[in-house]
């Protein structure tokens, strides 16, 4: 598998803060590759070193093969970025200011490649309007026209979805498929986790700088993920049964049902054993598993941190 | 469906050079009443003070009439405030907007976009420049002593301002400091300069503190290519103020070769 993206002990400070710190991961070509973490993660410096907004503190960012500051007109070529703020040209159209970044890339107009974003972004309606007259979503809508105008190889999504409403999410994550499908590799960052469950084929999480984690989106949330299950009781306990104290049991509803964590390494057969041997009357039975949402609570330590402060509260 | 070779493909590599050269100018021409048409009305009613109310009382060099003496310098403060104006003030909108990221992740080289930018606004100057002279033609005819040396200062002129525009737009923290560069810096050094008298008439010790105003060098030297006499040699105006273009340009290129304030 070819990589699209190479980028080794990645480093980043401001004001002698690290906000990333020897960051290093590779993206392979045609993957959809979601970069996540908690705000204030490293996520977006990151993405700016990449693009090159900021400067490379120290480290190396390879294209394709090619280093990003070395050969920068070369690899910026291969790039697309969808900046996390928006970012327009209040001077000009939809249609001019997509001329014009076809221009800034180097890249001549192509007029069937625009109408084909125009159209398939919905933008074919505001066509001839300034950009200070369109609104949020459509704003986003042309930030990701504009950075596919040059047709890049690697597609950089900074939160394209942030402060958008559910259909046209729905509609841009359509889109980001289809360009996928259609041999453009995407590099991603979003704060709704279960879309990055869906739309990653891995997935890796940053917090205070550093990589914490780096899989295969299933792998990653079925290695980490808290199994439970919660069992309905034919007669409520008044408390949990001690040889069940290694599930961590919690009795909930007045004792009606019973929340058993299992062990990664436990099987729910086992546990049904126990479960006879105590002669627990039992009238239902539910497996849930966590989601990528618990895993990276789990991971960056947020999960924690609020059940302390709970506990204090 | 992608180009397979990016370095054979279809890159232009000085395309994101005119398209930023042509973004830019379209930027000045679509506001186009605030870019040209209130310098140059500004300028007219200069010329209307001077030429024909004020100017007919006045005499300040032998043999010109006062409009000839003031109007290359009114011309000449039209190319260098709209010369400033244009590169400060688009560049300083573009990092205060945000709008600079899109030419930051663009594969344009730090000499293109320097270029881009001091083009664009030498055309702006040069434009007032020339609209103001043709209005100038209304009140007084100049002799046109040496015109190509005249048009050389007038570029100069408008190269010089065009950097340090650039170089304002990026120290500048917010409009206030941008309008600081403008208003007690260009014009106190503009008004001072000797565009509106000779240098020649003032006490010795004020004389030669002017000496001291680098647009001294650009006015009189571009009054001097006009009218054919001047406070100061020809040669010594043009070779301070090509100096200082010069210095200005290296300044101006260190600052965007390493994206000073530009990229974080």
């Amino acid at each position: 598998m070819k990589i699209a993206l190479n980028i080794e002990n990645l480093c980043k400070s401001f004001a002698g803060v690290a906000a990333v710190d020897g960051v290093s991961f590779a993206i392979r070509q045609g993957e959809i590759f979601g970069l996540l973490g908690p705000n204030g993660a490293g996520k977006s410096t990151t993405i700016n070193m990449i693009a090159g907004v900021t400067r490379i503190g120290s480290g190396s960012i390879q294209a394709y093969g090619y280093d990003t500051r070395r050969d920068y007109r070369l690899t910026r070529r291969m790039l697309g970025v969808v900046h996390q703020e928006i970012v327009i040209d209040n001077f000009f159209t939809v249609d001019q200011a997509l001329k014009l970044h076809a221009g800034y890339y180097g890249v001549k107009d192509d007029p069937a490649w625009r109408q084909m974003l125009i159209e398939r972004l919905g933008l074919a309606p505001h066509l001839h309007k300034v950009m200070i007259k369109l609104s949020g979503g459509l704003k986003r809508r042309f930030m990701i026209a504009k950075a596919m105008i040059h047709r890049p190889h690697l597609l950089i999504l900074d939160e394209p979805t942030a402060g958008v409403d559910v259909e046209l999410r729905h509609g841009l994550w359509d889109f980001v498929r289809e360009i996928n499908a259609q041999g453009t590799t995407i590099l991603l960052t979003t704060h709704y986790l279960e879309e990055a469950e869906q739309m990653c084929d891995r997935i890796a999480i940053m917090n205070h700088g550093k990589l914490i984690a780096l899989e295969p989106t299933r792998e990653l949330v079925r290695r980490l993920s808290r199994r439970r299950v919660r069992l309905w009781l034919d007669r409520p306990l008044t408390d949990p049964p001690e040889q069940l104290a290694h599930y961590q049991p919690v009795l909930e509803a007045e004792g009606r049902e019973l929340l058993l964590n299992l062990p990664v390494d436990g099987t729910t057969g086992a546990l049904l054993r126990e479960l006879c041997g105590l002669g627990l009357s039992i009238r239902d039975m539910e497996t849930q598993q966590s989601r990528l949402e618990e895993v990276f609570l789990q991971l960056t330590g947020i999960d924690e941190h609020r059940r302390k402060n709970s506990d204090v509260s | 469906m992608y180009p397979k070779d990016y370095q054979q493909g279809n890159f232009h590599s000085w395309l994101p050079f005119w398209t930023l050269l042509r973004r830019e100018v379209l930027r000045f021409w679509r506001v186009s009443s605030q870019t040209l048409l209130t310098p140059i009305i500004t300028a007219s009613l200069y010329l209307f003070v001077f030429g024909a109310t004020l100017g007919e009382r006045l005499s300040v060099m032998e043999g010109f009439s006062y409009a000839q003496f003031v109007i290359p310098g009114l011309i000449l403060m039209g190319v260098i405030n709209n010369s400033f104006a244009n590169s400060s003030s688009s560049l300083f909108m573009l990092r205060y907007l945000g709008g600079i990221v899109d030419l930051l992740v663009a594969p344009l080289s730090p000499p293109q976009f320097i270029l881009a930018y001091t083009l664009a606004s030498m055309l702006r100057g040069l434009l007032v420049g020339t609209v103001v002279w043709l209005i100038s033609t209304l009140f007084a005819g100049l002799p046109w002593d040496a015109p190509l040396l005249a048009i050389l200062m007038a570029v100069v002129a408008s190269f010089l301002f065009a950097q340090f525009g650039l170089i304002a737009a990026i120290y500048a923290h917010n409009f206030d400091t941008l309008s600081m560069y403008s208003n007690f810096l260009l014009l106190p050094l503009i008004y001072l300069g000797g565009v509106f008298y000779p240098i020649s008439i003032l006490p010795p010790f004020w004389a030669k503190l002017s000496l001291l105003n680098p647009l001294l060098y650009l006015i009189d030297g571009f009054r001097h290519a006009i009218l054919g006499v001047g406070d100061i040699e020809f040669l010594t105006a043009f070779m301070v103020s090509g100096g200082m273009a010069l210095g200005l340009f290296l300044w101006a290129a260190w600052l965007i070769g390493r994206g000073y304030r530009l990229r974080s």
